[in-house]
């Protein structure tokens, strides 16, 4: 019955959306927004899933003294931490919550991100051993479209960007539109396959 | 039995149309119902909608359909085996993008296949989200595929946890997960951006055996150089319909494959016709000037 009623309910929210794409009745437009809304409303109040999913399992974790438990501790001490700066002062600026996100979150995640570069390197550095002619054909590749993309590239010759280019715009997009078509394609008929209820596995 | 399924469905329609009568009568009277300038993608998406129905006819009847074999997704279970044997987790993660991205409910519905194996073998399974919303969906997942493998007992709702909101707080979490769980197999299913690298390098140091599937394009390269399976594109959909085996879901596949063909005849006939400057553009018009 309950998953019954939630195929019930994919089909006829999807079946309005199809219907507002190909309609200009600002009636049917007009509750096809309205379900957009819903579903932003029932986002934020699943926040507090994510909340209390985040303080049960590291409170458990912090109780039996497990693996690193400190660093849990930290977690569980800025979320409550965060919580009540921004519902105390508010989040707009020179609050503490927002002294907390300039000083801390965001040089953290910046950190975060500049790790992909000596990641990338890594990656690189395997992908493009030649070990077959299809990977010394990558390495290549590669080392045309990194170097025309350089001011290097340019001094060591001058037709090296022109080269990098073609690579990009032709070979490259080629292979990418091929990828794109295939994933929408396999995208609409997984939406279909949801819509009619063949698919469930999603719901449990 | 066919009463049962009637009922919800005639009550959400009566809902339905009780909300959306008001809301048609709005309309004034000067407005189209339609709108004429999408008429191409909606005579593509009958012809789709066509020949996928025509498939899945076929297969409900039984018949037999060849399904080319995706190496990837036959890793799946060895990489369940492997973590088994090792006594380590399995490491999900059903991309980072909300539950309205179609690739995320791809991931989900490849979770649900993967829980089953695991709780088969009673593998431990880790699954971090970043949305709430992932992980309502995750847990019903995983918790439907241990009830179907007779053991609902073994699972718990801390299989799926939400570890963070933002982007690269999440793999963060990840990357600590990945060093203090030492997961045997990672698979990586869903919509995913740049911590794609970041999760598939750190997964690489850590010695596990990596599956991924995404149909952001610009994502695939770091994991074919990253991960020992990837996915492109369509197969991520396809995942789900091949892990499952049902004649129905397998029916949609072949008649995605015929679409697929069909649009090829497409291009091919839209490169001789422009090449030649013959049709006068006709399926430059039907395809793209609307």
């Amino acid at each position: 019955m309950k998953n019954q009623l939630n195929t019930a309910i994919a089909f006829l929210s999807g079946f309005i959306m199809i219907l507002a794409f190909f309609s200009a009745n600002p009636g049917i437009v007009n509750f096809s927004q309205n379900l957009l809304t819903w579903v932003t409303i029932v986002g934020g109040i699943s926040l507090l899933l994510g909340i209390v999913s985040i303080l049960k399992v590291n409170l458990k974790a912090i109780q039996q003294r497990g693996k690193d438990w400190i660093f849990k501790l930290i977690l569980v001490l800025f979320v409550v931490g965060m919580s009540v700066c921004g519902i105390a002062w508010g989040i707009e600026e020179k609050t503490p919550f927002d002294w907390l996100f300039q000083n801390i979150q965001s040089p953290m995640m910046s950190t975060m991100f500049s790790i992909l570069a000596f990641f990338i390197a890594s990656a690189a550095y395997r992908a493009f051993k030649a070990r077959t002619l299809e990977a010394t054909i990558l390495l290549i590749t590669a080392v045309i479209v990194m170097l025309g993309r350089t001011p290097l590239g340019q001094a060591i010759w001058d037709k090296l960007p022109s080269y990098a280019d073609w690579i990009m715009a032709y070979p490259n997009l080629a292979v990418q539109r091929g990828i794109i078509i295939g994933a929408a394609l396999g995208a609409a008929a997984m939406s279909l396959r949801i819509l009619l209820g063949i698919e469930r596995t999603y719901m449990g | 039995m066919r009463k049962r399924k009637i009922v919800p469905f005639s009550f959400l329609i009566i809902f339905f149309f009780i909300y959306l009568q008001p809301a048609l009568s709005i309309a004034s009277e000067s407005t189209p119902l339609f709108r004429i300038d999408r008429i191409n993608i909606l005579v593509l998406f009958i012809i789709f909608c066509a020949v996928l129905l025509l498939y899945i006819r076929s297969a409900r009847k039984g018949k037999k359909l060849f399904v080319r074999k995706i190496t990837g997704l036959e890793a799946i279970e060895e990489g369940v085996g492997r973590a088994t044997e090792m006594g380590r987790p399995v490491l999900f993660i059903p991309g980072i993008d909300e539950l309205d991205e179609i690739q995320t409910i791809a991931g989900l519905s490849i979770l649900s296949r993967v829980a089953r194996i695991t709780a088969q073998y009673s593998t431990p399974l880790k699954v971090p989200v970043n949305y709430p919303l992932v992980l309502a969906a995750a847990q019903e997942s995983i918790r439907g595929a241990y009830l179907d493998a007779g053991k609902g007992d073994d699972y718990t709702p801390d299989m799926a946890q939400y570890v963070a909101g933002e982007q690269f707080a999440f793999v963060a979490a990840v990357h600590g997960i990945m060093h203090r769980d030492k997961p045997a197999t990672n698979v990586y299913m869903g919509a995913f951006y740049a911590e794609s690298l970041l999760l598939a390098e750190e997964g690489q140091a850590s010695g596990a055996i990596q599956i991924a599937g995404t149909a952001n394009p610009e994502q695939l390269p770091f994991f074919i150089a990253a991960c020992d399976y990837t996915l492109m594109g369509e197969e991520l959909f396809a995942a789900s319909s091949y892990l499952s085996k049902e004649s129905l879901m397998l029916g949609s596949l072949k008649g995605q494959d015929w679409m697929k063909i069909f649009l090829v005849i497409c291009i091919l006939l839209g490169v001789i016709f422009e090449t030649l400057n013959i049709g006068g553009g006709f399926l430059y018009k039907l395809f793209i000037e609307h």
